[in-house]
């Protein structure tokens, strides 16, 4: 990592980028993996809800899974999950599984 | 309360809280900015006291926020904030203000609200600066590496009160910061949990409408793993558990009206629905301690701060 010049830093050491945390990929972290099994899920959003980290991306669309339509699909986001397993946790039905990282 | 979010469907859905933030694993306060920001929409400027959440969020040259954001010490959140709304004002009357009714949120830890910002949250209360101050409760100073604060309950283990022969954990009781801020008479006060999120949420939304009239005020209490000593994956748990056992009520004080909220009113009506207390000991290293008899001494002060609470609504309902 290179670091800025001191001309290079703004003054009083504001940073104007908004959000820019997500240059660091936390995913690293994870000792534990959380897989959705998308056939399980009831999308109720509650694993969207309780995520700290907000990994859990909702994707609009159309989605049949096992013959019924949703509207919904859920996707974790591996670059920032920590894995700290609060979304199997809640899970009503169960669909997220921790799993040991490989 | 106004119920502006009737179900979990009409949660926004757009995050100004970013990944990548350094919380730890399962953290409930990042829950709790994750919601807060939220609710409170874009035009919006956070005042932050140093804390865990200014310490993760804010590691130079990052930061997670997506709103104006300005970190403070402990001791002047409220009073930079009181600064912040003044100079709106001013700017307002003059017509210099151009982007419209901006919300003051000050996001605050129990070390800087409960012990070393007191002094500038009554300041800013008693002024009467449009203010909403939230109050992220972790129960010690988990940034610093757990010692303990006002907000720590009985009992608990922290670095600075530890176990032994002489004294079990700490000694002195939790301050009832709620009663501090009520005797202020604020348009409103809330107490909240990371695990009833729609009730947070309301909460927020009706906090930042009465910031109109005079300064408003929110307790969320947000668990922390490392500083409970539970696994990471329990933190929604344990938050909806010290509600339902009754350590954590939910209620708020509207106009000098008190009330309580489900699920702490139906637990009121009814102590047959209140789970016991051990539920909710038992999970945490930090009570791992505790005998039978000081479980009993704990749950009998449970008991009788909900008779307290339940008699304040009636007296003022």
């Amino acid at each position: 990592m290179s670091l800025p010049r001191v001309h290079e830093i703004s003054i009083g050491g504001i940073i104007a980028e908004p959000g820019s945390s997500r240059r660091n990929l936390t995913g690293g972290w994870r000792s534990l993996k959380p897989v959705l099994h998308d056939d399980r899920c009831i999308r109720c959003r509650i694993c969207w809800l309780y995520c700290p980290e907000g990994t859990i991306k909702e994707i609009k669309g159309e989605f049949v899974v096992k013959g019924k339509k949703y509207q919904y699909k859920y996707e974790i986001d591996y670059d920032y999950c920590k894995g700290c397993g609060i979304c199997a946790h809640e899970c009503p039905v169960k669909a997220i599984e921790m799993v040991p990282e490989a | 309360m106004k119920v502006v979010y009737r179900a979990i469907w009409d949660l926004p859905v757009e995050e100004l809280f970013a990944s990548g933030h350094r919380a730890c694993a399962g953290c409930g306060p990042a829950i709790a900015m994750r919601w807060i920001t939220k609710a409170a929409g874009p035009n919006t400027i956070v005042v932050n006291a140093t804390g865990c959440m200014e310490v993760t969020t804010t590691q130079y040259p990052e930061t997670a926020w997506m709103l104006p954001y300005l970190h403070v010490a402990f001791e002047n959140a409220a009073a930079a904030a009181s600064g912040i709304e003044a100079a709106i004002r001013t700017l307002s009357a003059k017509g210099l203000w151009r982007a419209g009714k901006t919300n003051v949120i000050v996001i605050a830890g129990d070390g800087g609200t409960y012990d070393i910002g007191l002094q500038a949250l009554s300041g800013m209360l008693e002024r009467g600066h449009h203010v909403l101050y939230i109050l992220y409760d972790n129960e010690a100073y988990m940034n610093t590496g757990i010692q303990r604060s006002g907000a720590t309950p009985k009992y608990a283990w922290t670095t600075t009160t530890p176990v032994g022969k002489a004294i079990r954990g700490k000694v002195q009781e939790k301050k009832d910061i709620m009663g501090i801020v009520m005797a202020h008479r604020v348009p409103y006060a809330a107490t909240a949990t990371i695990a009833n999120l729609l009730d947070m949420t309301n909460k927020i939304k009706t906090a930042l409408e009465y910031t109109e009239e005079g300064p408003t005020f929110l307790h969320i209490l947000a668990p922390c793993p490392p500083g409970w000593r539970y696994p990471e994956e329990l933190t929604v748990e344990m938050a909806r558990l010290a509600v339902e056992t009754g350590y954590f009520p939910l209620y708020e004080y509207d106009h000098g009206k008190v009330r309580l909220n489900p699920p702490t009113s139906q637990i009121a009506a009814d102590p047959k629905r209140k789970k016991p207390l051990r539920d909710w000991l038992k999970l945490q290293g930090r009570f791992a301690h505790l005998t039978d008899a000081e479980i009993a001494e704990l749950e009998r002060e449970v008991a009788a701060n909900l008779a307290y609470l339940s008699a304040l609504a009636k007296a003022f309902s």
